[in-house]
This record gives C-alpha cells, sequence and structure tokens, in this order.
C-alpha cells in the first residue's frame, strides 16, 4: 500500500496535476504546476519548497557513535562539529560507493543520518561491540526543502535563529510551535534550508511556511524541478550517477568516489587515527591514478545544435526535462569516450547542459567531445565542451549575512 | 537599478576627460545601441555609446517611480530577442535571466474567460469549453503558424539582400533568397503571403468560429500598429509577433528580471566587458562629415568626439533628416524617409497595486496572472477601438495587454503588492477632435488613464480599489522620453512596404548609408521592432567589414 507524507494532506490540495511518482514508497509529487518550468523559476528567482519526506532518517546516538561513523563514512565525521551538517559517502571494501547521504550532529554523541535507502540493518550490523543506539525514525518526521533567494527572509519571519544560519550549519528552533530543526541543506545548489519536523507538526508548519512565502511567490515544486536544479548544481544522485555497489554485478555498475568528482570528501584520507572501509583501496586509486572515469559537466555547442536540427528542417528542441537515458559521447576521431548522465536544457544558461563521465584523459577543460543523440531515426552528434562542475553556483548559496 | 545607473555615469565621468578619440562611436544607448556597441568592442573597437538620458536602455527601461515598485515604463516584455546575441554576447554572465511567463487569459466582461498554459492537451480542452469545433483546429493553427516561422527565421537573422545591388555579393544574396523560398512547401509558401499580405481575421476566419479565442490571437497583430484585426497587413504584425523563439519555442514570450530595464543593464554590462565606453547625459546634436564622410559627433553641449564609424540607433527620421543633414543625401531616400509611416497609437498605463486584480471566477488563484492579460474579448470589440483611432481619438474602451509583473518576479514590487503593466491601444500620436481641431495630449492625459482604469473596473470588478500609484505614458510621452519619432513604438510601422529590403527604404536597408562612416542600426531596420537586437548584431557585421576593407 502506498503511503502518503506527513505534507500529503496539505500538498494534494495544492496539486493542481494530480501527478505523483512512487519514491521509497511514498506518493511524491512530480509537479505542482502545469509546467514544472515555472517551479524551476521559483526556486531561481524566488522560493519553492519540496516535500523531502521519503528520505530515510536514521538516529546514531551513544558514546561510540562518532567512532562508528568515523569507520564507516569516508568523509570525516570528527570534523562535523555539533550543529553543523555533512554531506557524506559510504564505500565498500574496494572503495566502491554504497551510498550517500547527510549527517546531521545534534551533540558529541548524536547523529541523525538521511539518506535514500534504508541503512540501519547495515549499521547495526557493523556496530556490534560499540555503544551506539541505531534507530530508524524515518515515518517520524517530515522533510521540508525550503530554496531559493528569498527562502531566508520567508524562513527569518517565522524563527529568529535562520538568518544567521552558515552553509551546512543546523539548529534546532520552533516554528508555528514545534521543535523543529532547521538546517541550511538542500538539492537544488541555491541558497536553502530544510525543516525536520515531528511528522504530528508537518502541515502546521507547512502552512506556517507557505503563509510567510506568499507575498514572495513561493511555490510547491515537484521531482521534475529538482531534477533540473540539481542537474545545475551538478549534485550526483543515486540511481543515476550511481547505484549501491551492493548490488551491482560487475564492475562497469560500481564507482569510487574519485570517479564521481567526490575526493573532495576524502581530505584526511592519509590521516592513521581514522581508517574506515574503502581507505586502503581509495588511497591505492589515487596513487597508482588508477581511476577509470572523471566527472565532469558537459555543455553542448549551441550554434552546432541549432544547425544539426535546421539542417533536417526540424526545430531545435529545447527541454528542460532531464534526459532519462545516458548520451554516448565521442572525440574528434569517433571513438568513444564517456557519456552524459543527465543532459538538458537549462532555461538559466540558456544552453544544454550535462553532467558526465569521460576517460581522465578527455578530462581537461575546453575538451571537446561530441554528444550522441537520434535526428530523424538517425545517430548524430553535437559538439560539446568539458567543463567544470557545477553549472551553476551563485554566491548566494554559501554567502552569509 | 539605481546602483547601475550611477556605475554608468562613473564611467562617464572618466571619459569625459579621458580621450576624446574612438574607432565607432554608437549614438542611442537603447537596446538596439547597446547591442552594436557591445559587438563592436568585441571585435576590438574602441567604442563609445552616447545617450541622451541619464539611464541607457531607451524604450526598454525599468524605473522605481514610488519606493519599491519598479515600472516597465515602455516595452514589458521579451521575446524575439535574437538566441545568437544572447551567447555571443555572454549575456547570462552578466545577468540575463528570461522568467517564465506560462499563462495567456482573457477575460470576459461576463466573468467568464480563456485561460492557456503550457500544457497543449489542457489548452485543447480548454477552448473546446468555448468551441468543440475550434479545439482540433487550435492544434493546426499552431503547426501551420510554425511552419511560417520556419520559413521566415532565416530572413530573420541576415542582412537583407539588395534586388538592385550590382556586386557579385548581391547577385550572391539574392540568389540565396530565391533557393531559400523554391525551397518551401506549396501550402506553407501560401501561407506564407496570406501572413504577410493580408488580415489577422480573415487568415483566423479560416480555423476559428469563437470569437474570444480568435480576438486573443489576432491581438498580436494589432500591437505597435495603426491597424484593426481586420485590416490588411494585421497578419504581418502578428506573423512579427510570432517569430520569438524564446528557448527554443516559436511566439512564447518571457519576462526579464527586473523588467527590460533589466535586460538593458544586462547588455550595458556586457559592452562594458567588451571595453566599450558608455557616456549618459549625452545628447548628440549632429554627426559631423567631412568630404562626405562621416568623421565624429558633435554633442549638445559642444563637445566633439571624433570616429572613424558612426551608427545612429536612432529612429529613421532622425537618422537621416535630423543627425545629418538631408541635403547631403540622395532624395529618393530623403523621400522615401518623409513618407515613412510612424503614427504610434500605442500607450502604456501602469499601476501600482494593492493586490492582484480581482477576478471572481478564478480567485484566489493568481495563476491567470503569470502570463499576459488580453482585454479585447472580441474581433469587434479590438475594431471598434481602432475605429476610434481612424477618425482621430482615442479609443473610448482601449484595448490592453495587461501583465502582472510582479506575480512572475516577486522583485518588482514591494511583498505582497503588485505591478500591472498595460499595454494600450488605440491612441493616435495626433489627436484630432469631432470638429476637426486638434487635440492635446497633455491636456488628454488622465482622461486616457480614466478611460483605461474604467474598462480595467468592468473586467475585474474593484479593479479601482488596489490601485496605488498611476502612470500614463503617452505616444507624446514616448516621443519624448524615448524619443521615438511620433511614439511608434517599432521606429516606424510593421507594413510590408516598409519591410525587410524596403526597411527603412529601398535599397538602403544594408544598415549602410549613402554617408561613408555612416551607418544604423535602429529598429527603423530589419528585422524591425520589439526588443529583437537584430538590427544592432546585424549593423555590426557592415561596420566591421567595412573598417576591415579600410585596414587593407
Amino acid at each position: 500500500m502506498i503511503q502518503v507524507t506527513p505534507f500529503h494532506e496539505r500538498l494534494s490540495q495544492l496539486n493542481k496535476t494530480g501527478l505523483y511518482v512512487h519514491w521509497s514508497g511514498y506518493l511524491s509529487a512530480l509537479r505542482y504546476h502545469t509546467t514544472a518550468k515555472q517551479e524551476y523559476f521559483a526556486i531561481r528567482n524566488s522560493a519553492g519548497y519540496f516535500d523531502g519526506s521519503p528520505l530515510f532518517k536514521h538516529t546514531v546516538k551513544g558514546p561510540d557513535a562518532e567512532r562508528l561513523l568515523a569507520g564507516v563514512m569516508a568523509r570525516d565525521i570528527r570534523a562535523c562539529a555539533p550543529g553543523r551538517a555533512q554531506y557524506t559517502v559510504w564505500c565498500d571494501h574496494d572503495g566502491y560507493l554504497l551510498e550517500d547521504g547527510v549527517v546531521f550532529r545534534y551533540a558529541e554523541d548524536d547523529f541523525l543520518l538521511t539518506c535514500a535507502r534504508p541503512n540501519v540493518g547495515y549499521l547495526r550490523d557493523l556496530a556490534r561491540g560499540y555503544d551506539v543506539e541505531i534507530e530508524d525514525v524515518s515515518a517520524d518526521y517530515g522533510i521540508l526543502a525550503v530554496q531559493g533567494p528569498y527562502s531566508r527572509t520567508i524562513l527569518a519571519k517565522l524563527s529568529d535563529d535562520v538568518a544567521g544560519l552558515r552553509f551546512f550549519q543546523l539548529t534546532k528552533t520552533k516554528i508555528a510551535g514545534a521543535e523543529v530543526t532547521v538546517s541550511r541543506t538542500g538539492y537544488t545548489g541555491d541558497l536553502g534550508y530544510e525543516i525536520t519536523v515531528p511528522a504530528e507538526h508537518a502541515v502546521a508548519v507547512l502552512d506556517a511556511v507557505i503563509e510567510a512565502g506568499t507575498p514572495y511567490q513561493i511555490a510547491p515544486f515537484g521531482e521534475e524541478a529538482l531534477l533540473m536544479t540539481r542537474l545545475e548544481a551538478g549534485l550526483v544522485l543515486i540511481g543515476v550517477e550511481f547505484n549501491s555497489a551492493r548490488y551491482a554485478f560487475n564492475d562497469h555498475e560500481r564507482f569510487t568516489p574519485y570517479e564521481l568528482g567526490l575526493g573532495w570528501l576524502l581530505r584526511g584520507i592519509d590521516d592513521d587515527t581514522r581508517p574506515f572501509i574503502g581507505r586502503e583501496a581509495l588511497r591505492r586509486e589515487r596513487d597508482t591514478g588508477s581511476s577509470r572515469w572523471a566527472s565532469v559537466g558537459v555543455v553542448l555547442d549551441y550554434a552546432d545544435y541549432d544547425r544539426l536540427f535546421r539542417s533536417e528542417g526540424l526545430i531545435p528542441p529545447k527541454d528542460e526535462h532531464p534526459l532519462p537515458w545516458e548520451s554516448m559521447m565521442y572525440d574528434d576521431d569517433g571513438n568513444k569516450v564517456g557519456y552524459a548522465t543527465a543532459l538538458m536544457y537549462s532555461p538559466l544558461l540558456q544552453r544544454h547542459i550535462a553532467m558526465a563521465r569521460v576517460r581522465p584523459s578527455h578530462a581537461a577543460l575546453g575538451t571537446r567531445v561530441h554528444v550522441e543523440t537520434t535526428i530523424n531515426h538517425e545517430y548524430r552528434t553535437v559538439a560539446a565542451e568539458v567543463t567544470r562542475l557545477p553549472h551553476f553556483n551563485p554566491a548566494r548559496k554559501t554567502a552569509n549575512i | 537599478m539605481a546602483k547601475n545607473t550611477k556605475d554608468t555615469q562613473d564611467v562617464a565621468g572618466q571619459s569625459r576627460s579621458g580621450s576624446r578619440s574612438y574607432d565607432a562611436i554608437v549614438v542611442g544607448g537603447g537596446h538596439n545601441g547597446l547591442v552594436h556597441g557591445a559587438y563592436l568592442a568585441k571585435a576590438g573597437l574602441k567604442t563609445l555609446i552616447l545617450e541622451r538620458r541619464s539611464v541607457v536602455g531607451g524604450a526598454a527601461i525599468t524605473e522605481e517611480l514610488k519606493p519599491g515598485y519598479n515600472f516597465t515604463t515602455f516595452s514589458y516584455a521579451l521575446s524575439l530577442l535574437r538566441p545568437d546575441i544572447i551567447h555571443e554576447l555572454n549575456l547570462v554572465e552578466h545577468g540575463f535571466m528570461p522568467l517564465l511567463m506560462p499563462t495567456s487569459f482573457a477575460p470576459k466582461q461576463d466573468g467568464d474567460y480563456l485561460l492557456l498554459g503550457k500544457d497543449h492537451d489542457q489548452n485543447v480542452r480548454e477552448i473546446a469549453r468555448h468551441s468543440a469545433h475550434d479545439a482540433d483546429a487550435y492544434t493546426r493553427y499552431e503547426h501551420d503558424l510554425e511552419r511560417v516561422c520556419q520559413v521566415i527565421k532565416p530572413l530573420f537573422d541576415r542582412v537583407p539582400p539588395n534586388p538592385w545591388g550590382t556586386t557579385d555579393a548581391d547577385a550572391e544574396n539574392m540568389m540565396w533568397l530565391l533557393s531559400h523560398l523554391g525551397s518551401v512547401p506549396r501550402k506553407v509558401m501560401h501561407d506564407t503571403v496570406r501572413l504577410l499580405t493580408g488580415s489577422a481575421a480573415d487568415f483566423l476566419d479560416d480555423y476559428f468560429e469563437n470569437d474570444l479565442l480568435k480576438a486573443f490571437l489576432a491581438s498580436s497583430g494589432t500591437i505597435g500598429s495603426k491597424l484593426g484585426p481586420m485590416s490588411q497587413g494585421s497578419g504581418l504584425v502578428l506573423l512579427f509577433h510570432s517569430m520569438g523563439e524564446y528557448d527554443g519555442a516559436f511566439g512564447t514570450w518571457a519576462f526579464h528580471k527586473g523588467g527590460n530595464g533589466g535586460f538593458t543593464q544586462v547588455l550595458a554590462r556586457a559592452a562594458e566587458s567588451f571595453g566599450a565606453e558608455i557616456l549618459t547625459d549625452a545628447e548628440v546634436d549632429q554627426v559631423i562629415t567631412r568630404d562626405g564622410r562621416a568623421v565624429g559627433v558633435a554633442l549638445s553641449d559642444g563637445t566633439e568626439l571624433s570616429a572613424k564609424a558612426v551608427t545612429s540607433a536612432l529612429d529613421p527620421r532622425r537618422t537621416f533628416t535630423q543627425l545629418v543633414d538631408p541635403l547631403q543625401l540622395p532624395t529618393d531616400l530623403v523621400d522615401n524617409i518623409n513618407r515613412y509611416r510612424f503614427q504610434g497609437v500605442s500607450s502604456k498605463v501602469n499601476f501600482a497595486l494593492s493586490g492582484v486584480p480581482p477576478f471572481p471566477a478564478l480567485d484566489p488563484s493568481i495563476d491567470h496572472f503569470r502570463g499576459f492579460t488580453n482585454i479585447g474579448p472580441s474581433i469587434e470589440y479590438i475594431e471598434r477601438a481602432f475605429d476610434d483611432a481612424k477618425y482621430g481619438w482615442y479609443s473610448s474602451r482601449p484595448y490592453i495587454d495587461g501583465a502582472v509583473q510582479s506575480v512572475v518576479d516577486p522583485d518588482m514590487a514591494p511583498p505582497g503588492h503588485h505591478m500591472m503593466s498595460c499595454f494600450v491601444q488605440y491612441t493616435p500620436y495626433e489627436l484630432r477632435k469631432p470638429d476637426g481641431t486638434p487635440g492635446n495630449w497633455d491636456e488628454e492625459r488622465d482622461n486616457l488613464g480614466d478611460a483605461v482604469q474604467g474598462v480595467l473596473n468592468e473586467f475585474f470588478p474593484g479593479f479601482d480599489d488596489k490601485v496605488l500609484h498611476r502612470e500614463v505614458v503617452t505616444p507624446l510621452d514616448i516621443e519624448r522620453v524615448a524619443g521615438l519619432s511620433e511614439g511608434n513604438i517599432f521606429h516606424g510601422e510593421l507594413l510590408a512596404p516598409q519591410m525587410y529590403f524596403f526597411r527603412p527604404a529601398p535599397g538602403y536597408s544594408d544598415y549602410r548609408t549613402p554617408v561613408d562612416g555612416y551607418y544604423q542600426c535602429g529598429s527603423g531596420t530589419h528585422p524591425g521592432g520589439c526588443v529583437t537586437g537584430g538590427p544592432g548584431r546585424l549593423a555590426s557585421q557592415q561596420v566591421l567589414a567595412d573598417l576591415a576593407t579600410r585596414k587593407s
């Protein structure tokens, strides 16, 4: 039986499309309005809110909580002070990615892990002999992401503790009388926050956000707009850029943090005081340069794209929906050098942009590649250039007031 | 906005005391002047853009007339901007941001409405609510119009060929045109000609029976033009407005962040990033010529600045009869410019509102205000509004193209409050009373505002109570402030004999002029009016080609 989130009662009233997908066993709106592009512009020019409640939420508490997470997570949790959040990944022994998630550190011995798949069993198995309690609290909380340039202005009207929050900082505070956590986190690459609220208070908090945001044209957004913004932000997505190595049948389906462009998480990997799962394999990969892939941005040559379609009598399509398949990429000689995992037309950048994986030999900025597409039922290629990720990175995302 | 204006003036301050000699001087800092200057600077020319007013943008400006309320005084949306310009001038880097306008709303006086959006199938159902016949006709109409736009697009983005030219290049360009047109399928060609020569109403009659839908579609055939929807020639204007290809879709419109003033500030930043200087409060008195060639400009304060090339971004009347002595010019050009039609009929009435206009059938949603609001519920309504203007007076019940811009961009008004831009027709530049005596726009300004507000109150009962501030911009104001002759928003009518290789005059459509080193890049040149940037871009190619030839 499909479940509904704690916000569903209100959000279903606002959904003018009736379009939902199933996300981790919950109904999740694809979009609320006739076009997701409207929601996308709310995120980029005013503010939008997104129901992230279907994420799994696990508490990790106890004297050994830090030691456990330090050994499981590839990123050093010891560098995450109480009152801060940390994006992290965890790998298998061979350094291949199992999953990613965000850890909230409430206190020295009190953590909350948010992730796309359930992990209580995995963590408890690893915690044998540790003085730590791992519980699933997924259904106890709703998560409301409030994202966009006006998100701070709006939330500051509801709580005095929000305006001063720094990027990836969090605070316990009260909104609409409810005890909530507000973290300066999100998945849109914009200024934004996430409110973690006990399920029973979810609708009251949502109503308060809507009321405070309405003068700023705040709008609900669904998965389509989220996928557009996360591509511009260059944020990896399980099921698209990677799948858990746990369920892979061969190494083509496995990726390391380095290969996914997440090497920056591994700062301190040479610190011998913190052995963690996959560390030796990852150091070996780094030292021998054995990464098979480099993650890059790719921007299509707009003129070549338009010319190609026009020469076939077609109007060049500019679709902001990321393609749900991989697009192969070639060098000038037609050798395959990589593939785009997500490709769309960015209304903000006015170009087709992609997140892509290329052989390390083709990862230099400015490298020319050719992205495959189909026109009139034939394979054709469009010239493109390797760029840096993220494609869109406004100063407001990390700026303090 | 205010900050950027100040920055521009700082640049101005520097250059007044600096060098007086340039490679290129552009007269007029409207959007085409800025585009033109940016291209020249990008090509390495030492370029100066001169603007009479204290703010660049020309007719594409945003003004904070009341603290927190931003008025798009003149032009108010973006569609026909040539996509090449966005990329070639790196506009995204400088803040280019076309916000989606996802709806089109056509209310009726009886409280019913037509509301179209971005879901084609929902649109078909909405149209079927008004006419089952028109539901599938709409799909055919859209496709047929797109095919015609495909035909016109290559003409839009090239310097028009010169049928009277004598060079090999002229012959080549004509061959290109003939071969392009030769490849157009029979039906598409016929549709093209019917649109280029006929009336919007006739063309739409072939598809539709519902008057509300027809009037909504026909209205774009009258924008900025002294034409009713039944006038021959309104088909061309309809087609022209369908040529926008914002985000790859023909005929869609966007609202630039901060209004079109926001857009021209982006252009100014881009131009400056390439090294162009912008000098505001610098009115050009005349173009200085020596031995039949342009060598610089004289400002009205007496300052003289020299340049190898001077380009006028002003309209053809100012370009050929005011900036230079028309006696220097061939008489056929001067004759053509003298009879070139301006006859502006458009006004703006802009409102600061304490809330969105009330519309009981759709309240409390405001989604119907996310795009344009078309007040012209029948072909006859618009045609009768035109009738008034034919005989010299403004419409007693004007046609209005409204946009509640603060719904699209909350920064246009304080939180919870709104800005509504209303484009109004018909308001003839030359007013003539029934007894034949001339009228005076300075006396009629408030009456026009009242007429517009009266219509809005009729469609949105209670509108009056929401009005906090009203700005009325008559054709005379458009001429005085933005410098557009007779207040014509396109630098001259979009009539067939004033288009393509006839714009602004036959034989003078390649952006050059009979005066060596003197060029034209305003909307009075191909492809014409609206915020296209096309004239500025295409003219820059000619200037650069000529300077390169002269060097070698």
